[in-house]
This record gives structure tokens, C-alpha cells and sequence, in this order.
């Protein structure tokens, strides 16, 4: 199988303007990877540490073929770009502020896009979030709520995003938010799809992984009915998460910075495309579909006792087999992975999802297809 | 300086080992409270051998920072110890850092007083690709120059750098400088709000072999002296900046990024602007880059810190003997009473 730990280092090199001389003397022993900032998903489920669902089938059957269908989607007319919805996830406020100051490079002909911070408040403080995270807020019941103070400041300024980026789920809302974010995890360039039969943007991704190949980005899917999150890109009719890592939160990186800049360019260009009526056709997008959130060990407190093991600090994306090392206690035992099958874990050693209680979240690697799509 | 005698410096019969000094800095969080478990497991099945022991403090030193994950709640900590923070008057609602540093004071000091743990190691973490690094106010502590050679004898694949802060006692600010003696470890690179499992390793083996030396400088061993390369800070170079905003306009040069210690030459490239322009070292000396990118630091106006090297000659050293300690002590009563 493909490896994803050095098309991550070479997209990142890539993205880089000037060749990056080995470090002299710096690192060494200690391992200095780039750590991607995961987007913290907010996995907002109550449900127990380890908790897996069978995997339902793709959304490809074999019976069913695309091919003789082409699907004729709306223009994609007003795309508005998300930075700061994590007030320290540092390239997307950087590009978003760079873009409100300066549009030149995200003007494209017949779309109106609007670069947004999602979280003033938090990216003044430099901090995730004020009072609650606001990727985790925009439930149903959030955003049907009526009042004012009593809510916490994200859950006002859920409505708000709402108010003027939807309503979810009408006609009226944006036709594409992307939704800039950073991990602490190695995880190179990853998109982030919520839907597996949402065509649009499986052709976009289709297309942004061929314009920066050999460079690679991986698409993530959250479609698990539990660990599905209410995200702040939800709002629209195509959300397009973008996670570039590893990132130390507050921190802001060149390298990390230019590969979000590159991916953002490709994707407004694929929609300038569309809006001018190219015809995509049919495809097939590989995807790690979300499956399973693995939590730290913790004692009865409910304090963690071990560490991400060093075999697996930083092997986002890599087969974990059954046997595998997969925490390492604080006095030097390995503890293992102890699934029934291989899986590819991601978000591994995300610093904003300890208080989620995530380690690691496990997902299986899929096939999707999508059918050839037109502006209607 | 005469090499065949070694220094005699007093025993370190108090350490204060202090972890949580920042509360999102978690390689040190969780070493201190693995120490305190093994504290609390030993002193429950503890017998009495007659030996003396180095007694050990492990402290959390901001127990509220910790518990929100923040590097503080109202003010940083690890600025908190001037003399004048510690002794001065508080206001009526002083910030929670500054309580806290004066009971730390009260726990470990007080400051400058004879009464004071002989040695604090207060253990950070950065996000720079620094690996482990002492830092300390002094360049002739021996105690922590020796402990310092020690560590790098003791964990040769590990890189290991000694700064000095290159101030003076007096405006000492930090949580070490409490201590008789007192160090910084600080290691990286380490995201905030997290912990990797060989940042851990290496900060607890650099715990452990600091622990060793001290037993084994107690029970009069002699340290053979030798050279010490130290980084001595000299200026830091904040980020450009928007002139109305004072938001950041630039990033760390890729060419930099992750390039600790290397040597800055004039021209060479410092930072990136968000439009791709290339910044370059202004400074007419080459300097050691340190602190590269450092996430804490951007509110305190560092992007980077330069320092320069050179080649410490440090004496062998070992502790008095309990005669030498009675005859100093003799001595001393003996002043003071003419």
C-alpha cells in the first residue's frame, strides 16, 4: 500500500519555496517530524472508549454503475473560506487574515468567496475555543435555540454563522464552506468529507489529489452515525474540511502553511471550472472511512496512564495490525492494539482531543465512486 | 585554577524537582506525578536503614494552569520570582501566579535565604527543536555544569545544549532561581497540551541521572573537571509585525524552522512573509539560533533568540566532608559573633 508518512514529508517539501537543508545538529535523537494539528473532531458520543460498528457497505455497490449518469449540480456561487474556528490553529487564521487584507488569490471568475474568522474571540486569546468548542456546536438543537446570554459564546456564535452562512439544510446556504484547520498530528494534507454520496465533492477532492500529485492528500470520512460531529462547515451544502499537520497549536509553520495555501488554490479552481460548465467524469476517490475512537488508558480518576507508543507516535495513516504496539505506560510497558483487524489509525497524539478522550481514531480504508458531474 | 584540587561545595542534602511550572507543558505534569506515586509507594513500604537520604521534594507548581491545560491562569508563573514579586506588598486582588509563586517561596525558599532547597530542577517543554537543554542564570554553577556533563555521558545520543541566561542574580525571575542552585530542563520539540512518549522518556532519564549525580556528589564522590560548550543569550528577534494590528505578517523561514543551534549568518533567511517574500539576518555577527518558533513566546514579542558560544572550562568539584561542613559553620558562628 501507498505510503502516506513520505508522500506527507513530500508534499510538505514540495509546498516548501526553497529546499529545506538538513537540520545541523538539531532534533537528533528526539524524533522531529512535523506533527500535523488534527482538526479535533468532537466526538461528541457518550459512548464507551472503545466503540466499533460494522462498517456498512460503500456506497458503491458492485451492481450499481455511475457510468451512464452524469448528475447535473447547481454553480457553486457563493464559497466562503473558515479560519480560527480553533483560535489556535495558526495557518488558517494566517491565510484567512492575509485573504480579508489582500483577495487577489482568491478571486476566481463567477463565484463570489467569502474568507471568514469563524472564532474571534478564540483566536484573539489564542486558544481553542472561549466557553464550548464551537465545531462541536451546531446541533439542531443549538441552532433552533432562542435566547440570548445564557448561551455560551459559541453556541451565539453558532447561531450567527447560521444566520449568515445557511440556514442549514435550506436552499438559501452557502454552496461550499471550507473549513481551515491544524493538528498536533502527523497527518500531511487531509480533507475532510461528511458524506460519501456527496459527488461534488468527492470530484473535488478527485481533483485536488491529481493536481498536487506526486504530493499527496488524504480524504477522511466521518459518516459514523456516533462520531458524526456537528461541524461549523455543516452549515452549507458542501462542507470541505481541510487539516494540514503536524502543527503545534499557537504555532504557525511555513511549510504547514504553504500546503493549505496550495490545496485552497486547486479547490477554488476546480469550483471556477465547474461554474464554466467542464464536465468531470466518473471516478473513484480512496478514502479512510472513520471508525473507530480508541481513548488513552486511565486509571480510576479518569487520569491517563500511558503515552501513544513510540511505534506509533507519528504513523498516522499506516496499517495497525492486531499485536501491535499501541500505548507505552509511563513506567515502559507496551500495551497492544487488540482489534480484530488491520485498520489505519489517524489523529494520532492530537493534543486538543485528550479532554475528548481520543487517543487515536481507527479508520478502514474504502473505495468511492463518483458519477461524472455538470453545472446544471 | 588548579586543577589537582577539586572545588569544595556543600551537600545537596534538599532537591526540589518541579514539573507544571506551565500547565499545558505536560512531559513534566506527568513525570512529577509518576514521582509522586513512586514517593508515596516507597514511603509506605520504607524501612529505616540508618542511611541518610537526599530528602526530595516533587512538586506541581501551578496546580490550576495544570488542571485547564493553560501555560497560566492570570499571569506567567515563571516571571513571578523577582525578589521584589516575592517580597513586595500584594495589591488587593493579586493575580493567582503571584500567590502562588510566594508559597512556592515559602515550600522551597525562601529566595536567597540559607534556609533554601540546595537544588531546583524545573522541568519545561517547547515546540522547538531544541532537545534537552539546561538553562540556567549562572556559567560558574558548578553543581548544574557538573550535572549537565553528567547527562551527556550518561545519554550520548540524546543532543543536549547548555544556555545561560546571562543576567544577573538579582533580576532573576525564574522558579530555579529559588534554589541555592537551580537549572531549567527544557525540552523539545513538544507540542503544547500533549505528550509523546520519547519527549517523556528523555525528560525522565534526564530526571533520573540528575538524581544519580546528586547521590553519588553526597556520598563524596569527585567530578573530574573539563569543558562545557555554553550558549549565552544575547538578543531575540520578535516577528515583523502590521503596524496597526500588530498582527504577525511573516513566518519562520523554512530554512530555519526546526534549526536550532544552527549559526545565523548575516543575510541569511530569518523569516517568510505571507506574500513570499524572504527576510534575511540583519546582524553583523553570526549567532546561535535558539527558541526558533516557539509558540508561547509569540505574545511575549520572540520569534527567535541568538546566543554565543564558547568553551567553559569547568573545575572538578566534590561535596564537603562533614568535618568541612563543621568548620565552615564553626567559622560562620565565629563572624558573626565578632
Amino acid at each position: 500500500m501507498s505510503e502516506p508518512r513520505s508522500q506527507v514529508s513530500s508534499l510538505l517539501s514540495v509546498c516548501d519555496s526553497t529546499t529545506t537543508s538538513q537540520p545541523d545538529g538539531g532534533g537528533g535523537d528526539v524524533k522531529t517530524q512535523p506533527h500535523l494539528n488534527s482538526e479535533a473532531g468532537n466526538f461528541s458520543t457518550a459512548a464507551p472508549a472503545a466503540f466499533s460498528v460494522s462498517t456498512s457497505p460503500p456506497s458503491t455497490l458492485p451492481g450499481m454503475s455511475f457510468h451512464g449518469i452524469t448528475a447535473r449540480l447547481s454553480e457553486a456561487r457563493r464559497v466562503a473560506i473558515f479560519g480560527g474556528t480553533h483560535g489556535n490553529e495558526m495557518s488558517g487564521v494566517a491565510l484567512v487574515n492575509l485573504w480579508i487584507k489582500n483577495s487577489d488569490d482568491i478571486q476566481r471568475r463567477g463565484v463570489d468567496i467569502k474568507p471568514f474568522i469563524a472564532n474571534p474571540k478564540a483566536v484573539e486569546k489564542c486558544v481553542r475555543y472561549v466557553e464550548t468548542d464551537l465545531n462541536r456546536a451546531f446541533t439542531p438543537e443549538n441552532l433552533s435555540a432562542s435566547g440570548g446570554d445564557e448561551f455560551p459564546y459559541e453556541v451565539r456564535r453558532a447561531q450567527e454563522i447560521n444566520r449568515m452562512f445557511g440556514p442549514k439544510g435550506s436552499p438559501d446556504a452557502y454552496d461550499v464552506i471550507f473549513d481551515l484547520h491544524n493538528t498536533t498530528s502527523n497527518m500531511g494534507c487531509t480533507l475532510i468529507l461528511e458524506s460519501s454520496k456527496d459527488h461534488f465533492n468527492l470530484q473535488m477532492m478527485n481533483y485536488i489529489k491529481k493536481a498536487i500529485s506526486p504530493a499527496s492528500c488524504l480524504v477522511l470520512l466521518n459518516e459514523h452515525p456516533l462520531l458524526k460531529y456537528s461541524t461549523c462547515r455543516s452549515v452549507a451544502k458542501h462542507a470541505v474540511g481541510l487539516e494540514v499537520g503536524p502543527q503545534p497549536q499557537g504555532v504557525l509553520r511555513s511549510n504547514i502553511f504553504e500546503a493549505m495555501r496550495v490545496i485552497l488554490k486547486h479547490a477554488l479552481d476546480f469550483i471556477e471550472l465547474f461554474n464554466e460548465g467542464m464536465e468531470f467524469p466518473p471516478c473513484t476517490v480512496e478514502v479512510f472511512r472513520v471508525n473507530e475512537r480508541i481513548d488513552y488508558p486511565r486509571d480510576a480518576n479518569r487520569n491517563i496512564i500511558a503515552m501513544v507508543h513510540p511505534n506509533l507516535q507519528d504513523c498516522d495513516w499506516e496499517p495497525l495490525n492486531p499485536g501491535d504496539p499501541m500505548f507505552q505506560t509511563f513506567d515502559g510497558k507496551t500495551i497492544p492494539y487488540q482489534g480484530s483487524c488491520t485498520v489505519y489509525p489517524t489523529f494520532i497524539n492530537e493534543a486538543a482531543y485528550y479532554e475528548k478522550q481520543q487517543a487515536f481514531v481507527t479508520t478502514r480504508r474504502e473505495t468511492l465512486a463518483a458519477s461524472s458531474i455538470r453545472k446544471a | 585554577m588548579d586543577v589537582d584540587e577539586p572545588v569544595c561545595l556543600p551537600r545537596l542534602s534538599r532537591v526540589a524537582v518541579c514539573g507544571g511550572t506551565h500547565g499545558n507543558e505536560l512531559p513534566g505534569v506527568y513525570l512529577v506525578r509518576e514521582l509522586l506515586k513512586l514517593q508515596r509507594r516507597a514511603s509506605e513500604g520504607e524501612e529505616d536503614d540508618g542511611e541518610e537520604h537526599t530528602s526530595m521534594l516533587t512538586v506541581l507548581s501551578n496546580p490550576r494552569a495544570v488542571q485547564q491545560c493553560r501555560r497560566y491562569t492570570d499571569t506567567d508563573l515563571n516571571r513571578c520570582f523577582t525578589l521584589a514579586t516575592l517580597n513586595g506588598p500584594t495589591s488587593d486582588s493579586p493575580p493567582y501566579e503571584v500567590l502562588r509563586a510566594q508559597e512556592l517561596n515559602a515550600m522551597l525558599g525562601p529566595k536567597g535565604g540559607p534556609g533554601a532547597v540546595d537544588l531546583v530542577c524545573d522541568l519545561h517543554s517547547t515546540t522547538a527543536n531544541m532537545g534537552l537543554c539546561f538553562i540556567a542564570y549562572s556559567d560558574c554553577d558548578w553543581i548544574c555544569l557538573h550535572i549537565f556533563k553528567h547527562l551527556q555521558r550518561r545519554m550520548p545520543d540524546t543532543p543536549m545544549r547548555f544556555i545561560h541566561l546571562g543576567i544577573s542574580g538579582k533580576e532573576s525571575y525564574s522558579l530555579d532561581s529559588v534554589g541555592k542552585h537551580g537549572f531549567a530542563m527544557e525540552i523539545g520539540p513538544q507540542p503544547h497540551g500533549g505528550v509523546r512518549s520519547d519527549i517523556y522518556a528523555v525528560m525522565s532519564a534526564g530526571v533520573r541521572h540528575m538524581l544519580d549525580w546528586v547521590g553519588l556528589f553526597n556520598s563524596g564522590a569527585v567530578f573530574e573537571g573539563g569543558w562545557v560548550d555554553v550558549f549565552t543569550l544575547v538578543k531575540n528577534i520578535d516577528y515583523p509585525r502590521d503596524s496597526k494590528t500588530h498582527n504577525i505578517t511573516a513566518a519562520i523561514h523554512s530554512h530555519l524552522q526546526d534549526r536550532d543551534f544552527c549559526l545565523l549568518r548575516p543575510h541569511d533567511p530569518v523569516f517568510q512573509t505571507f506574500s513570499g517574500e524572504t527576510l534575511r539576518y540583519e546582524g553583523g555577527e553570526p549567532l546561535y539560533a535558539l527558541f526558533i518558533n516557539e509558540c508561547s513566546y509569540y505574545e511575549k514579542g520572540i520569534a527567535l533568540s541568538l546566543a554565543r558560544k564558547r568553551r567553559l572550562a569547568v573545575p572538578g568539584i566534590r561535596a564537603q566532608t562533614e568535618e568541612e561542613e563543621q568548620a565552615d559553620e564553626r567559622a560562620l558562628t565565629s563572624e558573626e559573633e565578632e
